[in-house]
């Protein structure tokens, strides 16, 4: 009796917000998927006249679309590398007795806080202008040529400011995991003999291993839609050298007001979304619950 | 003879890392020194580190100029009116789930999960559309509404897993003790439940603070928050990298000590209890 009843109150608690992101992935989905298969123009309200997959031969054989695609993922692996990499070796250097341990912890934790807008101009204007920069100025007192970096490599800067952003949250993250490692563990094995790298090997790698799939999980769902860095600093270009899927579909969407082969895009972004989903969740899924 | 040894390596350690934090938080000093330059100074070669004429016209200009206010009650509006919103849907899910747990708990907990992978390009349009047909699109209230439910996965679990570690006996011990369902709410699991629920606001406060994707997208000039505004210098006219500077330093300085408070958290929180 106290038992269904129970039952019966955990479900109405649960059900708001089962509700809540059942409308908000079911809805607006099904209307993408609707306006996919249409024709359907922002400027011109009448007559949505049914395409079929029409709209998604136009987005997916647009030269732009392979493009992005590419830059989707050049972007997301640049990022994880620098970040996963950097990060380890970050953590394990402040994981170490150090004079002032909490101070450097806070430096370098902040770029994590950053809002987005602020930190892509303020790389853009005042570290990588070809004129007005620290780099150009860095590279004039070297006695090198000064790079216009958004215009000549804007992908490998792009990778730079968001990789920025997000070293201080892998740092953070493995840090911690990093500080409950065993370090009775750790001196056994130093008084076996094990040297450094053993030590790295066998030890605090394995340990770091969910860490690290953790921090590629999350940093995959938000750099996925990476926008707004875009956004500020070379709106995509130039031609299509930073545009990356959200990118495309953003500027289908509400700079060429075409509904249609913008939703296209958006049913191509969540698939790929997916795939990559099922991936990283079998990866992670097992070791998020205890 | 070994101590100093560990004495000269904790200084080599020290300094190593105190480099590289400089390093990395030095695009954050460098944003804070030029926005008490001028705007000559701002630009000259070579770089003027610390010894140029200070002054705060900057942070007058902006403040005069332009509707850094606005901007600045919009972002706090946003962020911490969809983080209330989000705690009162979240709370009593992550509640349900971590107190009677059902075969189904973990299915439904990964498919929260999931829908956060959902890209926000997916939903662009129709959000869009659905928005300007009910008058939300460029309201604070359709921001609030979005930032809600595109946070509110991350909520429902962090809420989880601290729920999950308040002991269950204790709620036993209550009930034997024939407390009623609303004084054991109340007197016992609140003040144990607290501590989770004000981590999570503080999580998302930041999170909606710097969300950069709906943000964009859904305002114009006037409801826009921070993000928004930073945005608009994007395109600017003549010299003005001073001015940005301020205006920058004052969008994040508080979310950044705000993050400084929460790092234990942040872990948590971001990991979805998988780190602590």
């Amino acid at each position: 009796m106290a038992s269904t009843h129970n039952g019966a109150t955990a479900r109405l608690m649960l059900s708001p917000a089962v509700a809540l992101l059942l409308l908000w992935m079911a809805v607006p989905l099904a209307m993408t998927l609707w306006y996919s298969l249409h024709d359907y123009q922002l400027l011109m309200p009448r007559g949505h006249e049914f395409l079929g997959l029409e709209n998604y031969v136009y987005f997916l054989t647009d030269p732009a679309f392979f493009e992005s695609l590419v830059n989707t993922f050049a972007l997301l692996l640049g990022v994880l590398a620098i970040t996963v990499l950097g990060g380890i070796g970050l953590a394990m250097l402040l994981d170490r007795p150090m004079y002032g341990q909490g101070i450097v912890r806070v430096l370098v934790v902040s770029p994590f806080f950053v809002m987005p807008t602020v930190s892509a101009l303020v790389w853009k204007n005042m570290f990588m202008n070809p004129v007005n920069g620290l780099f150009a100025w860095l590279a004039q007192v070297f006695g090198m040529r000064a790079i216009d970096w958004l215009a000549e490599v804007p992908l490998l800067s792009l990778t730079l400011i968001v990789a920025w952003g997000w070293l201080p949250f892998a740092t953070l993250i493995l840090l911690t995991a990093l500080q409950s490692l065993d370090t009775e563990q750790k001196e056994a094995a130093e008084m076996d003999g094990a040297n450094a790298f053993d030590r790295f090997v066998h030890i605090t790698l394995p340990h770091l291993a969910r860490p690290i799939a953790v921090v590629i999980l999350i940093q995959t769902i938000f750099l996925l839609s990476l926008f707004a860095e875009i956004l500020v600093t070379t709106n995509g270009g130039p031609g299509n050298q930073s545009t990356n899927l959200a990118y495309l579909v953003y500027s289908q969407a509400l700079l060429r007001f075409d509904v249609g082969s913008a939703s296209a895009g958006g049913v191509v972004a969540v698939v790929f979304a997916n795939i990559l989903a099922i991936f990283l969740m079998r990866l992670v899924g097992k070791n998020l619950e205890r | 003879m070994a101590r100093a040894a560990d004495d000269r390596h904790k200084w080599l350690v020290t300094l190593v890392a105190w480099g590289l934090a400089l390093a990395i938080f030095f695009p954050i000093l460098w944003t804070l020194l030029t926005s008490f330059k001028t705007e000559a100074a701002a630009v000259a070669i070579p770089p003027q580190f610390l010894f140029f004429d200070w002054t705060t016209e900057n942070y007058t200009e902006v403040w005069a100029r332009t509707d850094y206010l606005r901007h600045f009650t919009n972002s706090v509006i946003i962020a911490v009116g969809s983080s209330l919103v989000g705690l009162l849907v979240a709370i009593p899910a992550a509640w349900s789930m971590a107190f009677s747990p059902t075969r189904r708990t973990r299915g439904v907990l990964l498919w929260m999960l999931s829908t956060k992978m959902l890209p926000a390009v997916g939903v662009l349009v129709p959000i869009y559309l659905l928005f300007k047909r009910a008058g939300l699109l460029d309201t604070r209230t359709g921001l609030v509404i979005v930032l809600m439910l595109s946070n509110l996965p991350i909520m429902v679990w962090m809420l989880f897993t601290y729920f999950k570690e308040i002991p269950r006996d204790i709620l036993e011990a209550a009930r034997m003790d024939g407390a009623t369902a609303g004084r054991e709410l109340l007197h016992i699991l609140t003040p144990m439940a607290l501590p989770g629920i004000a981590s999570t606001l503080l999580l998302n406060v930041i999170l909606a603070w710097n969300e950069s994707f709906w943000t964009l997208n859904l305002t114009a000039a006037s409801t826009g928050p921070l993000t928004a505004f930073i945005a608009s210098f994007s395109a600017p006219e003549g010299l003005f990298y001073a001015k940005l500077s301020a205006a920058s330093t004052l969008a994040i300085a508080p979310i950044v000590v705000l993050g400084w408070l929460s790092q234990k958290q942040l872990v948590r929180g971001l990991t979805f209890g998988a780190v602590k």
